[in-house]
């Protein structure tokens, strides 16, 4: 048969792998910040957009979108066009694809420090930027498919079936968990709210992790492990079983971040066996890794990068395994709101993705620039630093995860808290902090190691623009297709196929929490909140106070005797978007305005703490956020805010839009006056007003009626 | 006091969610693998070393260093 010769053109390959060089070095250096923040909580210098809770969206963000996704558009458009023998579909959809998708994360990070977040974790981008998203997702679609429709190869490599069905899934999660009314250009309301907005909020956050962090990047290793290991995968069947299971299970896993909230009990359940569940797949794709070296370890001492792999298909497996052990609600009860939590995901990030990443550009960059890499030893040192950084990262906040979880749960003989007071979990836990910002600075160094060893290696070379291949032109089968070789040869049907398993997920997920929509639980004394409540509300998510303090008090006994009555789903049906956190570096804020409560504080304990948390509790890690007093509450969307929330259905009287100025006046001026009283001097338009206004009103509606 | 009403309690035969999504996944795991065991080893061999099948020249420098 006639060969075909054409060529790869490796540009934009490149372009990506130095886009994840760059912005790795970045996501990691924030990161480090966020991780001496929490030890220095004053380091930010009172400035606003360098405190901890407005730049730790902008660490996962960068680590997740930037970092890893460049890495594994480096991947894809290396090892699509070499799979499918043929270049990729068109250079334009490849340019404007990077291109936007840097512009992407330029805008993040002009938009997140400075507050301009939804809040919803690793879906903070604001509603402009989100629709760019989409936009710039569909191009890179349609050229992953177009390339896929033009391929001279008849089977379709399991790589490219991971690839698709990171693109289709992405897809729905993001559109319909960024669903929202804008109120200006640069916020909006989500349609959903409280346990509704939760349960769509981490569907998509757990499947991000799913989606965007481990499908592609098994893509990548079924194609970079044989590739650096000049072996086939150990078992291409298994990787079949492994794929179709994989995406068919991850996408039920969601209610698993919501145990023992006011999540319904069956979607906890469903959430629950299906995590269990995922071990199996998840394992059959380590193993593939694995023992696809099998018989090659003695390369596996020698190079770097299958070293990198190992590590990395390794801590794949490690957090795969305990990932579906966290979700197990006994576990969860100890391990949910804690450090263990973020350990778990950094053996995911720093094992897994980047190690992955590091291994693959160890790898390509000598390809790229037909050259050697500038220095093995470099790279094996950056191995064990990274390794070391790895561990001494996340062991100790296992520790510190245990520590205050079971801090948290101590009774003494007589029934009551052990540790009333939060402060005393949290600086017992401190060295814990200290060895993980000592953790994150070794990782760190690896990093730079890393930079140095490609840009090295890159210099010494120059980059191989095109490759040639040759390749017979797709020939028609000869015999009877196979069922999967049938849906392989058909890129859409494959896709839609792939859509259609994630979707049955999703949907029996998600539907029933809307047919109950007409009859959820209101509770008759949970009313609206006023409209400075509302603007102090919409202070609280611009700060990002969630990322802190959680806004759901369990039903037990340890919570609700330090936090009070556990939360109810009928509580948050005005919560747009809802605030339950998903960790607790300081004390729950559910029922912070219940008077009866312990935990209450006065409005001049919350404004002095407030503007130098020190001087109120001096071991306190809380930042300061003095702007707070300075910032006037911007009243020109007042108005519009409460427009929204009518059209969203919350029940304020019709044009009471028009009044919602003069009444946040009037509550603002008494909080104000209360101030005066105690001796603080304070204008009624600042932002502390409304924060203090809002925090006031949590948790309280219950309470009203007792 | 019980001012809260389970939101799920209200639809009928909610229960039968989680079971039913057992049951697609358990057919669907099993239609997936018996096709799979089905699949021919040629097929299966020739699709594992399609990631090998290129052109990369330090893969052949090793090759030929070997010789």
């Amino acid at each position: 048969m006639e060969l075909q010769k054409f060529t790869y053109d490796n540009r934009l390959s490149n372009m990506f792998l130095w886009a994840t060089v760059i912005w790795g070095v970045v996501g990691m250096l924030v990161g480090l910040t966020a991780a001496f923040e929490l030890i220095m909580p004053n380091m930010s210098g009172n400035i606003s957009w360098l405190v901890f809770s407005r730049i730790r969206p902008v660490h996962t963000n960068a680590a997740i979108f930037a970092f890893v996704g460049n890495g594994i558009f480096t991947a894809i458009y290396y090892s699509t066009p070499r799979l499918l023998k043929t270049p990729m579909y068109s250079k334009l959809l490849g340019n404007i694809h990077f291109w936007g998708w840097q512009l992407i994360i330029v805008l993040a990070a002009v938009t997140l420090p400075f507050g301009l977040t939804q809040s919803k974790e690793y879906a903070e981008l604001i509603w402009p930027i989100d629709v760019l998203v989409v936009l710039i997702w569909v191009v890179f679609g349609l050229n992953l498919i177009m390339t896929m429709v033009k391929r001279r190869v008849k089977h379709i490599y399991v790589s490219i079936w991971f690839y698709i069905a990171t693109w289709v899934t992405i897809a729905v999660l993001y559109i319909t968990n960024n669903l929202a009314i804008p109120v200006s250009w640069s916020m909006s309301y989500p349609i959903y709210a409280g346990i509704q907005d939760a349960l769509v909020q981490w569907w998509y956050g757990h499947n991000a992790v799913a989606f965007f962090l481990t499908t592609p990047v098994l893509g990548m290793m079924y194609y970079f492990v044989p590739k650096a290991s000049n072996r086939p995968i150990y078992s291409y069947k298994l990787s079949i079983i492994h794929f179709w299971a994989l995406i068919f299970l991850y996408i039920w896993a969601g209610p698993h971040h919501l145990l023992y909230s006011a999540l319904p009990d069956w979607a906890q359940a469903l959430g629950v066996v299906f995590s269990v569940m995922l071990i199996a797949p998840s394992w059959g794709g380590m193993i593939n890794g694995l023992l696809t070296l099998r018989g090659a370890w003695d390369k596996v001492r020698e190079d770097p990068v299958l070293k990198m792999m190992v590590v990395a298909v390794t801590a794949y497996g490690m957090s795969t395994f305990e990932g579906p052990m966290l979700s197990l609600k006994s576990v969860n009860a100890l391990s949910h709101f804690t450090d263990w939590t973020i350990a778990h995901v950094h053996i995911g990030t720093l094992g897994w993705n980047s190690m992955m990443n590091f291994g693959m550009i160890y790898w390509l960059v000598p390809r790229l620039f037909k050259t050697k890499l500038y220095s093995v030893k470099l790279a094996n040192v950056h191995f064990w630093i990274a390794t070391l950084g790895m561990l001494f990262f996340s062991i100790p906040l296992y520790f510190a995860g245990f520590t205050q979880a079971l801090m948290w749960k101590q009774f003494t003989e007589e029934g009551f808290l052990a540790y009333p007071n939060f402060l005393e979990t949290v600086t017992q836990i401190l060295p814990m902090y200290h060895l993980r910002a000592f953790g994150g600075s070794l990782y760190f160094i690896g990093a730079l190691l890393f930079v140095y060893n490609v840009v090295k290696t890159a210099m010494a070379g120059s980059l191989v623009r095109y490759e040639s291949d040759e390749a017979p032109a797709k020939a028609e089968p000869k015999h009877k297709e196979g069922w999967h070789r049938a849906l392989e040869g058909r890129p859409l049907q494959f896709t839609v196929a792939s859509l259609v398993v994630i979707l049955i997920g999703g949907l029996i997920e998600i539907v029933p929490m809307y047919l109950v929509k007409s009859n959820v639980p209101t509770i008759s004394s949970v009313k609206p909140y006023t409209p400075l409540e509302l603007e102090g509300r919409d202070i609280y998510v611009k700060e990002g106070c969630y990322l802190c303090h959680s806004q759901m008090i369990r039903p037990f006994r340890s919570e609700t005797e330090r936090y009070g009555e556990y939360t109810k789903a009928g509580e948050t049906v005005y919560d747009f978007p809802f605030q339950f956190g998903s960790k607790r570096t300081g004390p729950d804020l559910a029922r912070e305005g219940v008077k009866t409560l312990p935990n209450y504080k006065p409005d001049s304990w919350h404004f002095n703490h407030m503007m130098d948390p020190q001087k109120v509790s001096p071991e306190s890690i809380m930042p300061a956020y003095p702007w707070l007093a300075e910032n006037e509450i911007d009243l020109s969307l007042t108005p519009a805010k409460i427009n929204a929330m009518i059209k969203l259905g919350v029940p304020y009287s019709e044009g009471y839009a028009d009044q919602a100025v003069a009444d946040l006046n009037a509550q603002a001026e008494k909080i104000a006056a209360g101030l005066q009283a105690s001796g603080i001097q304070v204008d009624k338009n600042k932002e502390i007003i409304a924060l203090i206004a809002y925090l006031q009103r949590l948790g309280t509606d219950i309470y009203t009626t007792k | 006091m019980k001012i809260v009403i389970n939101s799920l309690e209200r639809i009928a035969g909610v229960e039968i969610y989680p079971i039913i999504s057992l049951i697609i996944f358990f057919a669907f795991f099993t239609l997936v693998t018996y096709l799979v065991l089905r699949t021919s080893k040629e097929e299966i061999e020739e699709m594992s070393h399609l990631p090998l099948d290129d052109n990369d020249f330090h893969q052949s420098d090793k090759q030929s260093s070997k010789n």
